[in-house]
């Protein structure tokens, strides 16, 4: 009796699901693997459960009728990652070359939904030609609507996209619009014109790895902010980030049991004795957090400012920190953006904030100045001052003039400031500091060398350290480098309660 | 712990810092300032008509060519007052962006 409906649903399932024998071979040959392999890697065993199966494409104008478009070539649905829920879809680029059609769209937007109203991250997996021509402005209509919800979820669900593909045109500004990108090399392809026509309208050849390539976007244009060699190491990446962030922005994100960083961290070993001697400052990183393990975001782009999350006490942290080792750890155009947007990201996710700071300032230059370092340098003085998670800073060896301030200082609102006994905090370093101040002693002298010499350490030793700072309370305590763990654990402990409002309004105008 | 090899000396504000330097800090343009003597394309493109010769005086503002590019025809217009000392393109000619198309005798 029942059998006759059970046959039927049997039939119309193995049509669909004979189709992915087809993207199999198709994506294969490409180096690819399928959308359902995909989200079978990334989530945990038999957790996935897959919505709108059986959706048509909603056209059937110029030749679609004719067309089987199974799932109209977006599989979507509900799994888990590590057991924390998430809703996801994954393009097919087997069906229509993964083109998204107005059926396609909704499929998306119906699971963003889900997303949002039960306070759950959405993932999403890109891999599509771009529009579908044939269903015209449909299809442009389904792209707004995808942009809308990217925006409406952002701050209130974590939104992840991971691109194993092309994803061309206005389809990538839904990525663009998402908390994390994740590129695989040779795989991932983003650009908004593509090379074909640079090439017809710019007369400009380029490929279109060193267009818009997985490394390009991770290293120069800093639209990705995990790169990976391989699919199979860029899911390992997506679980870990999960793993470290909130389902949603009324959550924290949930505790690991509290690890002691490896002994083979110990902060008095990595620095060096020299203060113009660059170190590895993800090194001190590791020597403060749980197991050492810190997890780094946007790695290639701009390495001249680290972020990332780690945990302390089993809790998730964010860290931005300055890293001496690239551009002698300078602010400037790209690293300010990205350093304000995690801050931003932290703060909207109820992540506590710690800033390493060893800053020598701005980095000068034409090119900065015409690129607007004005109103991308903002951007981090508003994220900080935004922020209302705990803010917890360590002045760690310089932290001169604007980089000073913007660098989560107790005056853009940091809850504590702590400075190691070498830090210089000043206007700018010694030796720019006294070749003006002392410009005409040191003009007038008959051993102008010499006299700038002395002049260079006498400034040192009246400013280059914390206790000028520490003397007007803009410095809460001034502590060993060793003992930075046990103060920054104490600080988490204290400010776990912490409640702090913003005015109210409808919402900032920040220096975008 | 890192290669030591990679590392530059930098000088900010008159100290030195020995540190590494990006990619993109090494393809970084270096500033070139406006010569007024030379019109370059804005936009690479196809001239598609001169209307000036070598030797004519030409005003600010007033129509040089017609640089084709985008689906559209650009006119290019003088940026100074100026005698035309000579022509470097002709109509037809495929131009790349930033080359020089006329350059001037500057005219106070």
């Amino acid at each position: 009796m029942l059998r006759k409906f059970f046959d039927f649903f049997f039939k119309k399932k193995s049509q669909v699901v004979e189709s992915e024998k087809i993207a199999k071979e198709k994506q294969q040959k490409q180096g690819k693997l399928t959308p359902r392999e995909r989200i079978e890697r990334i989530v945990d065993p038999g957790s996935f459960h897959e919505w709108d199966m059986f959706v048509k494409q909603a056209s059937t104008d110029l030749g679609l009728d004719k067309k089987f478009l199974p799932r109209d070539g977006v599989i979507t649905g509900t799994a888990s990652i590590m057991g924390h829920p998430i809703c996801i879809y994954a393009q097919d680029f087997s069906v229509a070359g993964g083109s998204l059609g107005l059926a396609h769209a909704r499929k998306i937007t119906k699971i963003m939904d889900h997303a949002i109203k039960l306070g759950i991250p959405i993932i999403g997996i890109n891999d599509s030609g771009g529009a579908r021509i044939q269903e015209g402005v449909n299809s442009l209509a389904g792209y707004g609507e995808i942009f809308y919800r990217n925006t409406k979820a952002s701050g209130v669900v974590p939104q992840i996209s991971i691109i194993l593909g092309p994803c061309a045109g206005g389809a990538v500004y839904s990525p663009a619009l998402t908390d994390f990108v994740f590129v695989v090399d040779k795989i991932s392809k983003m650009f908004i014109t593509g090379p074909e026509v640079i090439k017809t309208v710019l007369g400009e050849e380029i490929s279109m790895e060193e267009l818009g390539g997985a490394r390009v976007q991770a290293e120069i244009a800093g639209n990705a902010h995990f790169f990976a060699e391989t699919e199979e190491e860029c899911f390992e990446q997506v679980k870990k980030l999960v793993t470290f962030i909130p389902w949603n922005n009324r959550k924290k994100a949930d505790p690991f049991p509290p690890k002691p960083p490896k002994v083979s961290y110990k902060i008095s070993d990595i620095i060096p004795e020299d203060p113009r001697q660059p170190y590895d400052v993800r090194d001190v990183i590791k020597a403060i957090v749980d197991d050492s393990d810190f997890f780094e975001v946007m790695q290639y782009f701009a390495p001249n400012v680290v972020i990332g999350f780690a945990r302390m006490n089993g809790e998730t942290i964010g860290i931005v920190a300055n890293q001496p080792l690239v551009l002698a750890g300078v602010l400037d155009v790209d690293s300010s953006d990205k350093a304000a947007r995690f801050i931003r990201f932290c703060d909207a996710f109820n992540i506590p904030l710690l800033t390493l700071v060893d800053i020598p300032g701005y980095l000068p230059g034409v090119d900065q100045e015409h690129a607007g370092v004005i109103r991308h340098g903002a951007k981090i003085l508003y994220a900080y001052s935004e922020a209302t998670v705990p803010k917890i800073t360590v002045i760690m060896r310089k932290a001169y003039g604007g980089g000073y301030i913007a660098m989560c200082s107790r005056h853009l609102g940091a809850d504590f400031v702590f400075a190691w006994p070498m830090a210089e905090i000043a206007v700018m370093g010694p030796e720019g500091a006294a070749n003006i101040i002392f410009k005409n002693e040191i003009a007038n002298s008959p051993n102008p060398e010499e006299t700038r010499r002395q002049k260079v350490q006498e400034y040192i030793e009246k400013f280059a350290n914390p206790f000028v700072a520490a003397s007007n309370g803009y410095i809460d305590a001034v502590i060993e480098p060793d003992e930075t763990r046990k103060y920054v654990l104490h600080s988490l402990f204290i400010s776990r309660n912490k409640e702090e409002v913003n005015l109210k309004k409808k919402h900032g105008i920040p220096p975008f | 712990m890192e290669e030591k090899k990679d590392l530059v000396e930098f000088v900010l504000e008159d100290s030195k810092y020995l540190t590494k330097l990006t990619t993109k800090y090494h393809r970084r343009r270096k500033y070139q300032p406006t010569d007024l003597t030379k019109l370059r394309a804005f936009i690479p493109g196809v001239i598609q008509k001169i209307y000036v010769n070598p030797g004519d005086e030409v005003k600010k503002g007033q129509p040089l060519l017609v640089l084709e590019a985008m689906k559209m025809k650009n006119d290019v217009f003088s940026p100074v007052n100026a005698k035309i000392k000579s022509i470097l393109v002709k109509p037809g000619e495929v131009v790349a962006k930033d080359q020089v198309l006329i350059e001037f005798d500057l005219i106070d």
